[in-house]
């Protein structure tokens, strides 16, 4: 008996390749559902009625939204190729590193990306800081979960790409393998595996893409 | 049964709504713990030593090794001290996750909005702020009537994961609605959140560590005195 797995996603949300890369090491199949962001299916809204966002995950006709929620569910669910350490302190490192890939990387890197001129100038160090606490934390390791692929490292996965799409549009290097030898081997490393090289999205439909989001988001907030 | 009392610390301070969520915890589980708690305005040594990354409370010290993050504690305490009490995540991945997915609402959406409300200086942007904590509440009535299914907590029969993420600000929601005059838990709006309140307010893992509301205000009044005009 197939049990039907259904991804709600687009092409390009971080999030949603999260997912993706998780059900992939994990071998589940399933269907891909593309959303229209600026035209989202009454499916999403009733599947995710509270943030209408996506990822969401259909299984056994219950859905689960939010990216760290659905990964948790994927590894309950399934126990093939655990993405979860067995012990509750590396469980609890897993975790903190998962969270604090969205609560202080994700605002730090967005904060340079979407400002220009001093603004932007000032955003950098604290990018940096946070870089080189990422930088602290990998050393001695090929993973963050240690010499498999988990939770963390596909939490952390968006930077493995964006970054560089990101310098490529703004013509900043925030990190480079002189400085950042650990957080550069663990960027070769995740993109090495086969369930992540086989699932990037295409480079320059993400430059085109990210860089029109800059270009927004300049002209509109030049107040703050 | 207590254990691990020397093994056990916690690193906290009593009127934070973090810190409340692993005393509860802990509490569930019946484990004994050293509380070293933290002055207002200064961070210990071991605070830093222990959550370099945040330097934030609570951090939680068992054999020596340090677990920060509030819900993440609560998590490694339910996973560590199985046999000493009920669960507090549910055993069901669809359950589990409909717990994280609300706890996460809790402290991603909700509680940044309830926490500006004494920040906001105009009186607009503080009703905006009001009716958004509003909203957010009558969500989580739903997700009551839902998870429950007819007991008294989130969790069931027994506190659980859900019932710690919100259970945690009841001290800070009774203070709001005495210091600014307006009901947070209304019966009116949410009447299964505020059964549950009371019931979450008696249980004997939160009795005896939730904090008085009238110390709350005391020390509210002390630390966010708005800085005198110069």
């Amino acid at each position: 008996m197939v049990e039907e797995v259904k991804l709600f996603r687009t092409w390009s949300s971080p999030y949603a390749l999260r997912i993706v890369w998780a059900l992939k090491l994990k071998g589940i199949e399933y269907e891909t559902i593309f959303e229209d962001i600026s035209n989202k299916s009454p499916l999403l809204l009733r599947y995710n009625p509270v943030h209408k966002k996506v990822p969401v995950l259909l299984h056994r006709g219950k859905s689960i939204s939010e990216s760290l929620v659905i990964l948790e569910y994927i590894e309950d669910t399934w126990k093939q190729a655990p993405l979860l350490p067995e012990s509750p302190y590396e469980i609890a490192r897993a975790h903190f590193w998962a969270k604090f890939s969205d609560s202080k990387l994700m605002p730090a890197i967005w904060h340079v990306f979407l400002t220009q001129g001093k603004q932007q100038e000032e955003a950098i160090p604290p990018a940096i800081e946070i870089l080189k606490i990422i930088e602290e934390e990998l050393k001695g390791k090929k993973y963050f979960g240690g010499q498999t692929i988990g939770l963390a490292d596909i939490a952390f996965g968006w930077m493995a790409n964006l970054l560089y799409v990101l310098e490529e549009i703004t013509g900043l290097k925030l990190m480079n393998t002189q400085n950042f030898p650990s957080l550069s081997a663990w960027i070769n490393n995740f993109s090495d595996v086969p369930a992540i090289k086989e699932n990037w999205p295409p480079h320059e439909k993400l430059v085109t893409k990210f860089q029109a989001i800059r270009e927004k988001y300049l002209a509109a907030g030049a107040t703050k | 049964m207590a254990s691990g009392g020397g093994d056990v610390k916690l690193i906290g301070a009593w009127p934070s709504p973090f810190v409340l969520r692993a005393r509860i915890a802990l509490n569930i589980k019946s484990v004994g713990y050293e509380f070293l708690q933290e002055q207002l305005g200064t961070k210990s040594e071991l605070l830093l030593k222990s959550n370099p990354v945040h330097k934030k409370i609570p951090v939680l010290i068992h054999g020596g090794r340090p677990i920060c993050e509030s819900l993440i504690i609560v998590q490694y305490i339910d996973e560590v001290w199985t046999s000493s009490g009920p669960s507090i995540l549910p055993s069901d991945p669809y359950d589990r996750a409909i717990a994280r997915f609300w706890a996460a609402y809790i402290d991603d959406k909700w509680f940044p909005t309830f926490s500006s409300i004494p920040k906001l200086q105009e009186q607009e942007a503080k009703v905006a702020a009001v009716q958004q904590v509003y909203e957010g509440l009558l969500l989580l009535e739903e997700a009551f009537i839902k998870c429950s299914k007819g007991k008294s907590f989130f969790g069931g029969d027994h506190i659980g994961f859900l019932d710690i993420a919100l259970g945690g600000f009841l001290g800070w929601m009774r203070v709001t609605e005495k210091m600014f005059n307006l009901k947070v838990l209304d019966e009116s709006k949410t009447p299964n959140l505020c059964k549950w309140a009371e019931s979450f307010a008696a249980n004997n893992a939160v009795k005896d560590v939730l904090p008085e509301t009238e110390k709350l205000i005391e020390f509210a009044k002390i630390r966010f005195k708005p800085p005198s005009a110069d």
